[in-house]
């Protein structure tokens, strides 16, 4: 038996629903950005999983979105995790449920 | 003769395979990475022993000592000494560390240097794991050592520790910037990230005697002093080990570790070492091609390795004769001198090659180099004040 | 492709990518997220899709994590309580992946077996990036920079008047 493309879908949104569940039920907000990232990580296995069972012979697009994911999530990663610290040195704390202020 | 010599390892791993002819494909690719990866592992983990002898003969030569010479004829038999003392050694894990993070970092640090052991070419056909994208792979691969012995520096709950990690990364995660763009001016003349096909981008003979090596284009012997400079910061050498400076913060990410463990610390050090000058010697050194035509008889993997152990000599020499940095000075190179280098030699490289290889891109490639490093740094030496150097005693 | 293999990466990780959600120590979940993500490099190397998975390495493992190890080095507080997960995420997750399955299961088009294909060689990536996407991968490189200098930006300590 080889894995078919369901097994694939199966296991990327059981990826995604880890990474929501991360994000919506914990409260430290970098706990909310792994989240986010596993999440974006999933669908980018997604991209790569299509493209490899499509048939006939074919243009490498999925490969190029997961390319360019993976580097949208980097820059995503790096100016949240920025926002972090420039919120914890505003407020000294990470809890996302104290930030309840629109006054800096 | 010279040929089968040559193969000999080859055909040696080929006789092996062929009493599995009938077996199922699977079985057969198995036993074929087993033996690559033990054949790998064996030869370096003696290179390893031998180059933690000759390291401090050598270094005992330069400081007017003997060194070991105690155990065995002329020492020979002190890393086995060694050996024995590391494992008979408590094992000591401080009651405050993170148990599983502290046990898991010697192995984290290991694992890396040794899979990136496996894409370099030792000899003609024999890549152990030859990939299409083998140079990414090494760099991947590397990149995890950063998280390793951040491990390390967190598990052992000290304040030295944690001070070396951080110390570490940041030398680590600075450097790898100049390390992959020096690499980078390669990969685009070749035009492939395979170490093979870079190496075999290095073949013939200029006039019949001077290798088309990269480390003779101007741009490539910028990039390769480059790429060595930064290998000694990744792999933590002198006069780059801030991160364990033994008179500052005791001995860095590896304080709280002893025996066995920081055994493996040690051989993951001297691994990431070779797996760098490897990777210099494939890129910039033209792998295992023999430097004179006329030399071509003697077989290939004994000129990667002696190509190997130059570089191994560098390294201990320059650990011999040169003090030591200070953080803020590592930090500085990296990001003022290196990195614009290291664009430079991309740059070069673009010239010479559309100057279709000849004289003239030579020459213009090499005037872009020296001008950007006489400008650079005329451009840091600016606002430094330096008093006239006397002597007190020496005149 | 091999459904041992599919299966042991999977298992690993989901793990990995559960205990980065559930633990309660930062540190390990940092850690953990690493293993998960090379098990998804693990997976596009299963796929054919070498470079995208050592471009997954070199970026999660070797940029992101010690990115988020070092935020919480720099926004670690004494005595602060990190709570689990609460319910109402756990459910929510459940009816998320419970929904999606269901709706994989039902699609019989999705049942495909990989067809045999020509190995996507790095050459041909770069030339795909170079000539098709040249565009996309210019604003990704204004994309990182502008990243790059509003994340210097934020974190900078501001002169205090």
């Amino acid at each position: 038996m080889t894995p078919t493309l369901q097994l694939f879908l199966v296991f990327s949104s059981a990826l995604f629903s880890i990474g929501l569940l991360a994000a919506l039920s914990r409260r430290h907000a970098i706990f909310i950005l792994i989240g986010i990232e596993m999440m974006l990580a999933a669908a980018n296995l997604n991209f790569v999983a299509f493209w490899r069972f499509a048939p006939g012979p074919h243009e490498p697009t999925g490969v190029m979105v997961a390319i360019f994911s993976i580097a949208i999530a980097a820059a995503e990663a790096g100016v949240g995790l920025a926002l972090v610290i420039a919120v914890y040195r505003h407020i000294r704390t990470t809890n996302v449920d104290q930030l309840d202020q629109l006054k800096g | 003769m010279s040929e089968f010599l040559d193969q000999i390892f080859v055909i040696g791993k080929r006789r092996a395979l062929s009493p599995l002819a009938g077996m199922p494909d699977w079985l057969q690719q198995i036993v074929s990475s087993l033996i690559s990866i033990s054949a790998v592992l064996v030869l370096f983990l003696s290179l390893f022993a031998m180059m933690s002898l000759l390291e401090r003969k050598i270094l005992a030569r330069i400081q007017n000592r003997y060194g070991p010479n105690r155990v065995g004829p002329f020492g020979l038999l002190q890393p086995l000494a060694d050996g024995i003392k590391m494992l008979i050694k408590e094992d000591i894990v401080p009651i405050r560390a993170d148990k599983v993070v502290h046990f898991l970092a010697p192995i984290m640090v290991a694992a890396p240097a040794i899979l990136a052991l496996g894409v370099i070419p030792y000899g003609r056909n024999m890549t152990p794991f030859a990939i299409d994208g083998g140079i990414l792979f090494f760099f991947a691969v590397g990149s995890a050592t950063e998280l390793a012995v951040f491990m390390a520096g967190w598990g052992s709950n000290n304040k030295f520790s944690m001070l070396g990690a951080m110390r570490a990364i940041a030398q680590m995660v600075s450097y790898e910037l100049p390390l992959l763009i020096t690499v980078l001016p390669v990969v685009m003349i070749v035009g492939s990230l395979s170490p093979d096909a870079i190496v075999a981008a290095q073949s013939g003979y200029k006039l019949g005697f001077i290798p088309h090596w990269f480390v003779l284009k101007p741009w490539g012997a910028a990039a390769f002093l480059l790429f060595f400079i930064s290998g000694l910061v990744e792999s933590n050498r002198t006069p780059f080990d801030v991160p364990e400076g033994e008179s500052e913060i005791v001995a860095g990410h590896m304080t709280e570790y002893s025996g066995f463990k920081y055994a493996t610390f040690f051989m993951a050090e001297y691994f990431g070492m070779f797996a760098i000058s490897g990777l210099a010697v494939t890129l910039f050194l033209g792998g295992w091609q023999a430097p004179i035509s006329w030399l071509t008889f003697i077989p290939s993997y004994v000129w990667f390795f002696a190509k190997l152990g130059v570089l191994l000599f560098v390294f201990i020499w320059i650990r011999g004769t040169l003090p030591r940095t200070r953080v803020d000075q590592v930090m500085n190179f990296a990001w003022k001198f290196m990195l614009p280098m290291a664009f430079t030699c991309v740059l070069a490289a673009a010239v010479w090659h559309y100057a279709a290889h000849g004289i003239s891109g030579w020459l213009a490639s090499f005037a872009i180099i020296a001008v950007v490093y006489v400008l650079l740094s005329r451009l840091l030496g600016a606002h430094k004040r330096f008093a006239t150097r006397t002597y007190r005693f020496a005149e | 492709m091999n459904s041992v293999a599919f299966i042991a990466i999977a298992v690993v990780t989901l793990g990995a990518a559960l205990a980065a959600a559930l633990l309660r120590k930062l540190i390990h979940a940092a850690l953990v997220l690493a293993v998960a993500f090379i098990g998804l490099a693990a997976f596009y190397f299963l796929l054919g899709a070498e470079f995208v998975g050592l471009v997954q390495i070199f970026v999660y493992v070797g940029a992101v994590a010690i990115l988020i190890v070092f935020t919480i080095l720099l926004t670690r507080r004494e005595g602060e309580t990190i709570r689990g997960p609460n319910w109402s995420g756990v459910i929510i997750a459940t009816a998320v992946f419970s929904g999606l399955a269901w709706a994989v299961y039902k699609t019989p088009s999705l049942a495909a077996v990989a067809p045999t294909f020509e190995a996507l060689t790095v050459k041909r990536i770069g030339e795909t990036l170079m000539t098709d996407y040249i565009w996309p991968l210019l604003c990704i490189g204004l994309l990182l920079t502008a990243a790059l200098v509003g994340a210097l930006v934020l974190v900078m300590e501001g002169k205090r008047e």
